[in-house]
C-alpha cells in the first residue's frame, strides 16, 4: 500500500555540519527517512587525500558515530537512512556501520544497502583508449593532459540504485558519489511507485532534494532577508519535506525548533548554486526551476507545487580529482593607527624578499581582511582609523620548495617589518597539497551496467 | 550610517542601493560564482529586471569577473547571475578568502540602480 505522505528529513547539509541535527530530526517528531548529504565538489578530493594515506579511510567518518547515537531510535521508529557518506570508500563505510550495529545488539536485525559502481578510476585508461576524452567542462581540455595526476574519478549516480536498495529491504543505504538530490528522490520513488520516466515527478523530487540538501540553509540558517528576526538558531530546525503522491510537497521543520521556514528562506536555497534555471540537470531528469510555485501554508510551512521537468540526458557527470600542486596561506594582524598602510607595507616587503630569494609562484594573492578581502575594490578605500587589518597572503606553486620557504617568511616580518603587528601565535602556516576538481561528462551506458547494489546484513 | 545610500539622479528617479530592494544568496561551480537576487517586494521585481542586467552587473564587477550571464525567474521574483572567472580558479585551487563565492551576494547588493521616486519613498519608509 502506498503512503499518502512521505516525510524526508535532512540530517546533514555537508561533511562537517551540525552533529546534533540528525539526532533532533529523529527524536523531534515523525519522519520516514533521514537523508544525509556529505559530498560537495571538493569533498571527494579531501576524502581521496585521506584514502591515499589510509586505505580504510576515504568516507565521512562522522557518519559512523552518528549512526551509533541514533540507531536504536531508527530501528524502533522504522526510520530509514539514505546517505552518500561512503565518499570514495562506500564499502569501508558500510562495514563500519555494520560493526556498530552488531556492537549495539542489532545483529540479524539491520540491512545496510551498499551502492557501488560510481568509481571509474580503474577504468580510466580503457575509457580514454576507447575515445572517451573526458574533457574538463570548464576549460575544454581532454583528461589525457593530466592523466598521470588523477587521484579519483567518480560518475554521479542518480536515484536508481537507492530505489533498488530500498526495495530489497535496506534500512540504511550507503553510497559513494550519488547526487545530493538522488538521496531524496530515491525514497519518494520507492514509496509512491512513481515511474522513473514521469519527468514532472522526477523534477518535483529533484527540487525537494535541492531544497533540503544543504540542511538548515533552507530553514533560517544563512538567511539574509530579515536575518535579525530569525530566532532560536542555537537549536535550528533542519528542513523536512512532506511529499504527496501527486508530486506536490510541503517544506517544514519540527515544532519547538529555531530558525524559520518561509518563502524567502526556501527561495534563497532554490537559487543557491544555480545555473540555467530552466534546465537543472541531474542523472534522473531535468527540472525547470521557473515552474516552481511557492506559497506560505501556515507557520513554518511552505507549499511547493507546479514543477515541470524533462527527460534525462544521455550523459552522466563525472567528478575527477587530480593533484595540482601546493599552496599556503599566512596571516598577520596590524593595529591602529594606519593599520591598512602598515599591512600594505608588510606585503610589499614580503614580496620583495620572495623575489630576492629567486622564488617563483604560479600565483601570489594578497587580501586585507577588514578592508577588501571579500568585496575587493567595491569595498571602497580602507579607513585610516580601522582598529586592525589582517594581512592575508597566499601562494601557490607546482613544486613544494617555494611554498615551504614562503611559510618561513611570515614570522620574520614581526621583528623586521612595519610596527604594531600581532596575531602570529598560530605559528608557521602549513603547506597544503592542492587536489583540484575536473568535471567531465560520460555516456551513461558506460556506467549504468556496472552499478551494483548489495544488501549486507548485520 | 555615515553615507546616504539614496542620492538624486535623473528627474523622477532616485538612485537606490540594491540592498534595500533585494536579498541574495551566492554559491559556486568551479571558477564561476552564481548570485541569486530576489526582490524584497513583488513590485520591485520589474525594476530589477530592467536595471540589473548582465551588462550593468558586469560593469559593477569590472576587473573582478570575466563575463556575466543572467537568467530570469518570474515565479520567484528572482534573477540568477553567473559570474564567470570570479573565483581565482575556484574550488581548492583558489587562494581567496571567499574561494567558494559565498559572499559575492553581498558584493552585488552594493550596486545602485535608478528607481522611480514613489518606489524610492516606499523603500525609505521600509527602512525606518
Amino acid at each position: 500500500m502506498t503512503r499518502t505522505t512521505v516525510r524526508v528529513a535532512a540530517g546533514q547539509g555537508f561533511w562537517g555540519d551540525w552533529l546534533e541535527a540528525p539526532v533532533r530530526q529523529v527524536e523531534g517528531g515523525p519522519i520516514d527517512y533521514l537523508m544525509m548529504d556529505y559530498l560537495a565538489e571538493v569533498t571527494m578530493s579531501i576524502m581521496q587525500k585521506q584514502k591515499s594515506r589510509d586505505p580504510n579511510a576515504g568516507y565521512a567518518r562522522d557518519f559512523v558515530p552518528l549512526i551509533e547515537r541514533i540507531l536504536p531510535a531508527l530501528v524502533s521508529k522504522r526510520i530509514r537512512v539514505t546517505s552518500n557518506a561512503g565518499g570514495v570508500n562506500p564499502r569501508g563505510c558500510a562495514e563500519a556501520v555494520l560493526a556498530v550495529a552488531r556492537k549495539l545488539g542489532f545483529a540479524g536485525k539491520l540491512n545496510v544497502g551498499l551502492v557501488s559502481g560510481d568509481d571509474i578510476l580503474p577504468r580510466l585508461d580503457d575509457l580514454i583508449a576507447r575515445g572517451h576524452e573526458l574533457r574538463d567542462m570548464d576549460s575544454g581540455r581532454p583528461l589525457s593532459d593530466i592523466r598521470d595526476k588523477v587521484l579519483s574519478a567518480n560518475a554521479y549516480l542518480g536515484m536508481a540504485p537507492i530505489v533498488t536498495a530500498l526495495e530489497q529491504g535496506a534500512d540504511i543505504v550507503v553510497t559513494g558519489r550519488v547526487t545530493d538530490t538522488g538521496l531524496t528522490l530515491g525514497p519518494l520513488f520507492h514509496e509512491f511507485g512513481w515511474r522513473t520516466n514521469d519527468w514532472d515527478k522526477v523534477a518535483a523530487g529533484t527540487v525537494a532534494g535541492h531544497i533540503i540538501e544543504c540542511g538548515a540553509q533552507s530553514s533560517g540558517g544563512n538567511l539574509l532577508r530579515d536575518w535579525r528576526k530569525v530566532k532560536g538558531l542555537a537549536n535550528p530546525g533542519f528542513p523536512i519535506v512532506e511529499a504527496s503522491p501527486d508530486g506536490t510537497f510541503v517544506v517544514t521543520k519540527h515544532p519547538h525548533t529555531g530558525g524559520v521556514v518561509n518563502v524567502p528562506s526556501v527561495t534563497e536555497q532554490l537559487v543557491y548554486e544555480m545555473g540555467d534555471p530552466r534546465s537543472y540537470i541531474t542523472p534522473d531528469g531535468v527540472a525547470d526551476f521557473t515552474t516552481i510555485q511557492l506559497k506560505q501554508a501556515g507557520k513554518d510551512r511552505v507549499q511547493v507545487s507546479g514543477i515541470k521537468g524533462g527527460p534525462k540526458t544521455p550523459m552522466l557527470k563525472v567528478s575527477i580529482a587530480y593533484f595540482y600542486g601546493y599552496k599556503a596561506v599566512g596571516t598577520l594582524v596590524y593595529s591602529w593607527p594606519e593599520a591598512y598602510d602598515k599591512a600594505k607595507a608588510a606585503d610589499r616587503i614580503l614580496r620583495q624578499r620572495l623575489k630576492d630569494l629567486g622564488l617563483s609562484y604560479e600565483q601570489i594573492l594578497t587580501e586585507f581582511v577588514g578592508a577588501d578581502a571579500t568585496h575587493g575594490r567595491l569595498a571602497g578605500p580602507a579607513s585610516p582609523d580601522a582598529p586592525e587589518v589582517q594581512l592575508r597572503i597566499g601562494v601557490r606553486a607546482p613544486e613544494k620548495a617555494p611554498v615551504d620557504r614562503f611559510t618561513r617568511e611570515i614570522a620574520p616580518l614581526v621583528l623586521t617589518g612595519p610596527p604594531s603587528v600581532t596575531g602570529f601565535a598560530g605559528g608557521r602556516p602549513q603547506v597544503e597539497e592542492v587536489v583540484a576538481y575536473w568535471p567531465a561528462l560520460i555516456d551513461r551506458r558506460e556506467i549504468e551496467p556496472g552499478v551494483k547494489v548489495e544488501i549486507l546484513k548485520a | 550610517m555615515a553615507r546616504k545610500s539614496s542620492t538624486k539622479r535623473k528627474p523622477g528617479t532616485t538612485s537606490v542601493q540594491l540592498r534595500w530592494l533585494a536579498h541574495a544568496r551566492s554559491g559556486d561551480k568551479g571558477d564561476t560564482a552564481n548570485v541569486g537576487l530576489i526582490a524584497l517586494e513583488p513590485e520591485y521585481f520589474p525594476i530589477l529586471v530592467k536595471q540589473v542586467t548582465a551588462a550593468s552587473v558586469q560593469r559593477h564587477f569590472k576587473g573582478m569577473v570575466r563575463s556575466v550571464d543572467r537568467y530570469v525567474l518570474p515565479n520567484l521574483n528572482a534573477l540568477n547571475f553567473l559570474l564567470h572567472g570570479a573565483l581565482d580558479g575556484g574550488g581548492t585551487i583558489s587562494l581567496k578568502t571567499d574561494a567558494q563565492g559565498k559572499v559575492y551576494s553581498t558584493a552585488m547588493l552594493r550596486m545602485t540602480i535608478p528607481v522611480p521616486a514613489d518606489i524610492a519613498r516606499k523603500v525609505v519608509r521600509s527602512r525606518e
